[in-house]
Formats: C-alpha cells, structure tokens, sequence
C-alpha cells in the first residue's frame, strides 16, 4: 500500500460512505471497500477508470474541476483528494464542492515550500523536482502548486475547520521527526482532516 | 480479443426457440390489472450454464429488436443485432457466460404482441391488445427465466429501451440481478423524446391503410405511415456528424442532382431504403405500443417510492453514454447516476467518445467494448 494512503485510510472509520476523487487506478479505494468502507471514485482518465473496472471499484468518469453535479449534499461520509489539488484548476471550487457533499474531507498535497525545494530553486534558479513531483516544468500535471501555509488559508476562507494535520514525508509516509510549527519548512507534504 | 483471451468469433447458426409461458389458467397479470393469455416469447441462449449458475446474462433488446441477438439463421453476412458484442471471446463472452435473449412483449418477431390472435375473437388483437408497461416486459423475461429454472442472473444488459428494461429489472426483481448494463438509456424520456415518438405514430395511424389497427386482414398495412416513422427515428439514431462522413451532400448514382422532387441525395436514398426494409420486419401496431410505453416509462417520478425500492436493490450498475447520442444524451445516463448515487447504489458511469450517435451502442467502439468486457469479467470474477 501506498505510504500516503496508508496516512489517509487511518483516518477512515470503518463503514464510512467515501468519495475519492481523482482516485487514480482505485487502489485506496480498494483497500477502504476492504476494511468495510462504501466507495465511490471520481476519475478523469481512461487507464485509471479501466483499472478501477478491473478491481470492480465503482467509479464515476468526470473532470472534478467541472464540479460534481452529479453528487448530492451530505451524501458522503468523507470524501478524499489524495496528491491532486495541485494538479486541478479550479482548487477553491474543488474544495467548496468537497465541502458541499462530504461532511468531512480528507487532503493530501505536496507543499512546496518544503526546504528541499526552496534549496533547489535557490541553489540551480531551476524549477525543482522530487519524489512528490516528480515533472519537468514542461510536462507537469502539477499546475497549482501550493504551501502548507497557502493552503491552509484557502482552507479557511472555505469556510474549513482543520481537525488534524498529518505533516508527511518525500515517501508519503507520516514524518515523525519534525514539530508541527516548523511544519511548512520541514514536511515535504501534508494530509489534513477537514469539517465544516 | 475478448477477456477470456481467445480471439472474438462468431456463434455461427443460432435458432429462435419458443415457449408458452402464460396460458387462460394463469394469465399474465399487467401492471394495468388487466389479464392477457396465452403469452408466447420467441428467445434464443447463448452457451452453457455453469454448475453453480452463477453466469447467467439477460439481454433486454431496444425498440425493433429481437430475440435473434447474436449468431445467426443461416446467412453469415446478416448476423443477430448484437453480435458485435456477444459472441465466443466478445466483451459478452459466451465462451464463460450463459445468455438468455428473448424478443419483447407486445413485439412482433415470435413473442405475443398486437399482431398475435386473440383468442376471444379468433382474429389479431391490433389495437385491443392491452396497454402495458416495462415492468410488464421484465415481468415477462423473469417467467422465462423461471421456466429455463433460472432464479439468479449475474447481469442484465440492455442499450436504449434495453437499458430501461435493465434499471426496472433491479427495481422489481432487487435479489436477483447481480449487476445492470445500461447503455445509452434514460429513466424518463424528456419532451423532445416524446415529440419524436408522436410524430412517428401520428405517421402510422394517419395512413389511409391503418385502419384503426385491424389491418391485418386487408393484405394491406401502414406501410407508408411506418416507414416515415422509421425513417425519422433512424435520423435521430446518427449523429450529424456521421451523417456528414456517410453522404454529405452526395447525390445518389449520378454526378449531377436531377433537380426534381424525388430521391436526388444519398442520404434521401439511405433513409428510404431503411424505412422498406423495416416493413419487412416489423408490425406497425407494435410499434404503437413499444414507443408508448417508453413515453411512460418514468422510473424515478416517485421519490418516497424510489428510496424503499433502491434501499432494497442488490445490483450493481455500470451506466454507459455515448458524447455524440442525442437521442438519449449523456444528461439522460447522468441522470440515472444521480439517482442510485444518492441512494448508495454502487454505480460506475463513463461517457464513450464515438462518432456514430445513440447507434454507438451497437457498433464495435473499442473503449465500449473495453469497459464492457473489464466490468463483466470481474463481475464473474467475483461470483467464484
């Protein structure tokens, strides 16, 4: 398992009614549906639903960035976006749409004022890579890319509470090392709980 | 290359079997109240049942199809109106499925319908033959399923009507169907849907030859009526565009247009000669009664009703559209989605890029055909 979906599935409750979107091939999905979740994907592109198909992971194909129209409010339980914000257009409407059908939402993304990259940007005045994002500027789906602090204020004026904070590591995995404060410096990216 | 792996092939010779399932003892009893006996399908299987019967498939044909879905009656160049998906290793794969394909009631390829005699009378029932409803055409297959002694069926399939067929076999039946294929279907058809379903009965009951539907006797039917009729339907079967790729604006058999009020373009020609063939096929009265009861069909008007149904509902959906089908566009399937959505139906919807309209669903559209095959699989996959 992913180590990221790992972080993210630990913040599932068993039974839980879960969209995931952007889920990719369905493979969180798959492990939630595993451990008792009802699941539901939102996927763009055809590998990715054709994989959810082959695993029997329910998927709607659609651009989360039309919004989710289809959806009602408060059918979900959570509703996930793992390493996608930043690959959207339309963040503040994905959130708001987020907002509207989940009572709770569950968001991973790299940060991009993560050290390493400030050093690399700084260091070769080119754009950086890592293992979070891992493109060349020219080919990268990553189009809004954001800090830890940006985020949260965007969280915030979507009307947000953030109810835990998970800071993670290049790997995705939960970084234990570093102090919370020192968060947007130190964590290579970050997976929050969010309520209303 | 089907999901079993061996190359796609075809059936080869298919025969149409037939079976009286309702009799004056045990008459089929409508959704209306009214009663209607004998009731004959006309339907045909396609490979072999498992020992568990765990791969049984239902095939809910359209509007003018058949029992005849795949394989064929003895000419190899005229293959059954689903052949391109069903066959030995096609996305519907009779090498592990079991397929069940019959013609529809009020039909006219072998099972009961308005040009069947009725027995009160000695003569064909034409316009006594009783409104009825989709829950009346499934109710139908679910009694030839039980006289094929089969309870269980792993999916039912159907594009269009077919579709409709599939979405109410779940309503009706919720134990009993594992998963539902609906292909460019709707749960209520829309105004303009209704419109063109007018317009193509006014067809055929303002010809001069109908006869208030007693034509059967008179060696001369609707033929005009309905040949407008699916002249006009076929029109909204295309898309302008592969209207466009097809003829153009090409004239037929000659350089120059005639400039007269005849048949000049290909696509008039086209159009006419679809509207000939279909009187060789098929009964005008059924059409009547086919296309009302798509007018009525309205599968989530009830809301309170709809809630107690779907809390029920076992079936898993695959709801398929096409981004060019205009007959029941992409608004119609998101529609359906909305609704098991929210009532936690497992759903998985795409819409399919395919130049040729709502008669996508019956031609080889490689991703189409994908989908199906991947959903399939897994759904047999998991029955074992």
């Amino acid at each position: 398992m992913r180590a990221d979906h790992d972080v993210i599935a630990s913040l599932v409750p068993s039974g839980a009614r879960v969209l995931d979107l952007g889920c990719g091939d369905g493979s969180l999905l798959d492990e939630l549906i595993r451990r008792g979740a009802d699941g539901l994907g939102v996927e763009i592109s055809d590998e990715g639903v054709l994989a959810c198909l082959q695993r029997g992971v329910p998927v709607l194909q659609d651009d989360i960035d039309k919004g989710l129209d289809d959806l009602e409010d408060d059918s979900f339980d959570i509703v996930i976006m793992s390493l996608t914000l930043q690959a959207v257009h339309h963040p503040a409407l994905v959130l708001r749409e987020m907002n509207r059908v989940g009572r709770k939402s569950i968001i991973s993304f790299p940060n991009f004022a993560h050290w390493r990259l400030r050093a690399q940007l700084a260091a070769s005045g080119r754009m950086p890579v890592s293992p979070l994002l891992p493109y060349t500027w020219y080919e990268t789906p990553n189009i809004r890319l954001c800090s830890i602090k940006d985020f949260e204020a965007l969280a915030h004026a979507e009307g947000f509470t953030v109810e835990e904070r998970i800071l993670i590591n290049e790997g995705g995995a939960r970084e234990g090392a570093i102090t919370q404060r020192a968060g947007n410096l130190l964590a290579a990216g970050a997976v929050y709980l969010l309520s209303r | 290359m089907g999901a079993s792996g061996t190359p796609a092939r075809s059936l080869g010779l298919v025969e149409t079997k037939r079976v009286v399932l309702f009799t004056e003892d045990n008459p089929l009893v409508l959704d209306s109240g009214e009663t209607l006996a004998p009731v004959e399908v006309a339907y045909e299987t396609y490979g072999e049942r498992s020992a568990s019967d765990n791969n049984v498939v239902v095939i809910c044909h359209a509007l003018t199809g058949d029992a005849n879905a795949a394989g064929h009656h003895g000419d190899p160049t005229h293959p059954g109106w689903w052949d391109t998906l069903i066959g030995p290793g096609k996305p519907i794969d009779t090498d592990r499925l079991f397929v069940v394909s019959s013609n529809l009631l009020g039909g006219c390829q072998g099972t009961t319908g308005p040009s069947s005699i009725n027995p009160a009378t000695g003569t064909p029932y034409g316009l006594q033959f009783p409104l009825f409803t989709v829950s009346d055409l499934v109710k139908v297959q679910r009694a030839l399923l039980a006289h094929l002694g089969i309870t269980q069926i792993l999916a039912a399939v159907g594009g269009s009507l077919g579709g409709m067929q599939v979405l109410q076999w779940a309503l009706d039946y919720p134990d009993e169907v594992g998963h539902g294929i609906a292909v460019c279907a709707t749960a209520r058809l829309s105004a303009q849907n209704i419109a063109f379903s007018a317009v193509a009965r006014a067809a055929i009951m303002n010809d001069p030859d109908f006869a208030d539907g007693n034509y059967y006797a008179t060696g001369k039917g609707p033929d005009h009526g309905l040949s407008v009729a699916r002249m006009m339907a076929h029109i909204t079967y295309l898309s302008e565009e592969s209207m466009r790729q097809k003829f153009g604006r090409r004239i037929q058999d000659r350089e120059e247009p005639r400039f007269d009020l005849g048949v000049d373009f290909q696509v008039e020609s086209y159009l006419q000669h679809q509207g000939k063939v279909f009187l060789d096929r098929f009964d005008a009265n059924s059409y009547l009664y086919l296309t009302r009861v798509m007018d009525y069909f309205d599968l989530f008007a009830d809301a309170e009703l709809v809630r107690s149904q779907l809390a029920k509902v076992k079936t898993k959906f695959l709801v398929l559209s096409f981004d060019t089908d205009w007959r029941f566009d992409t608004s119609h399937s998101r529609g359906i989605v909305r609704t098991l959505t929210a009532h936690r139906v497992p759903v998985t919807f795409r819409e399919i890029s395919s130049p040729h309209g709502h008669d996508s669903f019956l031609l080889d559209v490689p991703e189409y055909h994908k989908t199906v095959s991947a959903y399939l699989d897994h759904a047999l996959a998991e029955t074992v």
